[in-house]
């Protein structure tokens, strides 16, 4: 009995927001919008328009494109940071407190700093690098590439101190066992290293797909989505539709799509993720 | 003789060779990548108007930029009042963790301490709600806000910033109240406390520097938000993520110094509590899911 009654007040506010979000389902099977403020009930036809829109399916490319490419980068730097700081050498000590600042601006501070730093003319980024005034940044072939750049910038941080923190808590038993043995480095990383380190590097990998899966904040500031919708994520032709547009009811379509994608992808990572804990538990005991 | 992980693992005296060199190197290469864009953003706020435009290392820094910043108010450049953006910002942060505290520490506690039914599935729940795209609840919210005539206005704020913080407390300190032994607090029971009691007396003030590592993490949070503020407030109730985006359309004119100032103003609460609960991040960040 008492467990639950502790978790009344906790449940009770998840409901104030689930009833938000049931409501925002119900909005899928109207045709809700500013021009049409007494919506009626149209059934399936918002999700026989989205799914049929081209764009849709464009910015789901893009948002896997994205989460894929950003996950990627920021896991190999990551882990290679972290490595590199465990060999707690004076440089490594004295950036190490530095190390999470980009990951603790907000993101869309962090979008705004960058679109300082892109701007052709007046950013700093050309004359440092000696790119002229006429490199573009944020240009219809470069601007995916470039919000993916501001991604690693802010969230490789993230990764390098998850793993930092598993390479930190592991055994040293079995590498000075394997070095008796004479093993060398990229055997011990390889053979040793990685399957320990395998579950700290599966939070971070899922903590950053599923939040790549979502992006939106210093996409946003960066590029709104374009040049034309070359930029477009899913949230962010979302909040075209529903804010810009004042289509609620198809914003909230596209997003009911994306939140079903979300949610399975969450289920099946934690579920891999509980195995692989357990696994390394039972290979530490 | 100790290999190179053995006594990379092991704290002590190094040598210098060609591949500790590289090393070095490389992580110098991450931190000047990573570092450049703030040390940037601090150079150009301290330029003033007619500096603003160049890019170059030398001139004479002011402090001006902040004060313009922190003393406009409607009228003037952007339209926006970044000071009383500030100020929100702290009330409605400090407001979500408040809440998010007393409601999540006995959640927190009845999850660590019980599996019962449909435990695991609230927690589930509540992970999904980090993940969940904050649009789809957003429109809305935005209808019954206006229906309960609460846009625009802190308690607003504070609510759905639940959305950000919640889940974020009950997770952490559910770890930490898992991590602690049962026995301690059947000790207390034995000795004629109450369960209440016990929890308050025992549990509590244990798990004490989880609750304020999970506060100021969730207070974080809550101020890097941008969607919440930028569709569920106007004016009154806005913040400070919402106010600096303003800056970069300023009035069809570029103030590239008081945008830098602006985001500098922003991204120094966050960055200052960050560092003060450093030790307690990585468990935070990965909702307890990593232990450091």
């Amino acid at each position: 009995m008492r467990p639950y009654l502790l978790s009344v007040p906790a449940v009770l506010l998840i409901i104030g927001i689930l009833y938000a979000f049931f409501y925002g389902v119900y909005y899928t099977v109207l045709n809700y919008a500013a021009t049409n403020p007494s919506p009626s009930f149209v059934g399936i036809d918002n999700y026989r328009s989205v799914l049929g829109d081209a764009l849709f399916w464009r910015s789901a490319g893009t948002t896997l494109l994205y989460a894929v490419a950003a996950t990627g980068l920021e896991t190999v730097l990551g882990v290679a940071i972290a490595l590199l700081l465990n060999r707690s050498t004076l440089i490594g000590k004295t950036f190490e407190r530095l190390l999470i600042l980009p990951l603790m601006i907000a993101p869309v501070i962090a979008g705004v700093i960058w679109k300082l730093m892109f701007n052709p003319q007046f950013g700093v980024l050309n004359h440092v690098l000696g790119l002229g005034s006429t490199f573009d940044w944020l240009s219809k072939d470069r601007a995916l590439a470039s919000t993916i750049l501001v991604d690693v910038w802010i969230y490789t941080p993230f990764v390098a101190i998850l793993v930092l923190a598993g390479i930190r808590s592991l055994p040293r038993e079995p590498f000075e066992a394997s070095d008796v043995d004479g093993a060398s480095w990229f055997y011990m990383f390889r053979r040793l290293m990685l399957p320990m380190m395998w579950p700290y590097i599966l939070v971070a990998v899922i903590f950053r797909f599923m939040d790549c899966l979502k992006v939106f904040d210093a996409v946003y500031v960066l590029t709104a989505g374009g040049p034309g919708v070359t930029t477009t994520t899913l949230q962010i032709g979302a909040f075209e539709d529903s804010i810009t547009n004042l289509n609620y009811s198809r914003g909230s379509t596209y997003m009911f799509l994306l939140w079903i994608i979300v949610f399975i992808t969450a289920r099946y990572l934690v579920s891999v993720l509980g195995k692989a804990q357990r696994r390394a538990a039972g290979a530490g005991a | 003789m100790a290999s190179r992980f053995a006594r990379e693992l092991t704290p002590g005296q190094k040598r210098v060779t060609p591949g500790s060199v590289v090393a070095d190197l490389a992580i110098l290469a991450w931190f000047v990548f990573s570092l450049f864009p703030l040390v940037w953003m601090v150079l150009l706020a301290l330029k003033n108007d007619a500096q603003q435009t160049s890019t170059y290392f030398q001139f004479s820094p002011t402090l001006a930029n902040f004060g313009t910043v922190l003393s406009q108010r409607g009228e003037d450049l952007t339209s926006v009042d970044f000071g009383h953006a500030l100020l929100t910002s702290v009330l409605n942060c400090a407001g979500a963790v408040l809440v998010s505290l007393v409601v999540g520490i006995p959640a927190a506690y009845a999850a660590g301490r019980w599996k019962f039914r449909g435990s695991e599935d609230l927690m589930f729940q509540m992970l999904s709600f980090r993940f969940a795209p904050e649009l789809m609840v957003i429109v809305p919210l935005f209808v019954i806000y206006n229906t309960l005539g609460i846009f625009d206005t802190k308690l607003g704020m504070v609510w759905v910033l639940q959305l950000v913080t919640m889940p974020l407390v009950v997770w952490i300190l559910r770890s930490y109240f898992t991590d602690l032994a049962p026995e301690l607090e059947q000790a207390a029971l034995l000795d004629g406390y109450t369960r209440t009691r016990a929890f308050l007396t025992v549990a509590l003030p244990l798990v004490r520097p989880g609750i304020a590592a999970a506060a100021l993490l969730a207070f974080i949070f809550a101020w890097n938000n941008y969607l919440f503020p930028l569709i569920l407030t106007d004016s009154a109730a806005t913040t400070v993520t919402v106010a600096v985006t303003k800056y970069l359309g300023g009035g069809g004119q570029a103030y590239y110094n008081l945008t830098a100032a602006a985001a500098l103003l922003g991204a120094l609460p966050p960055l200052v509590l960050a560092l003060t609960i450093q030790r307690y991040l990585v468990r935070g960040l990965s909702f307890g899911a990593v232990k450091a």
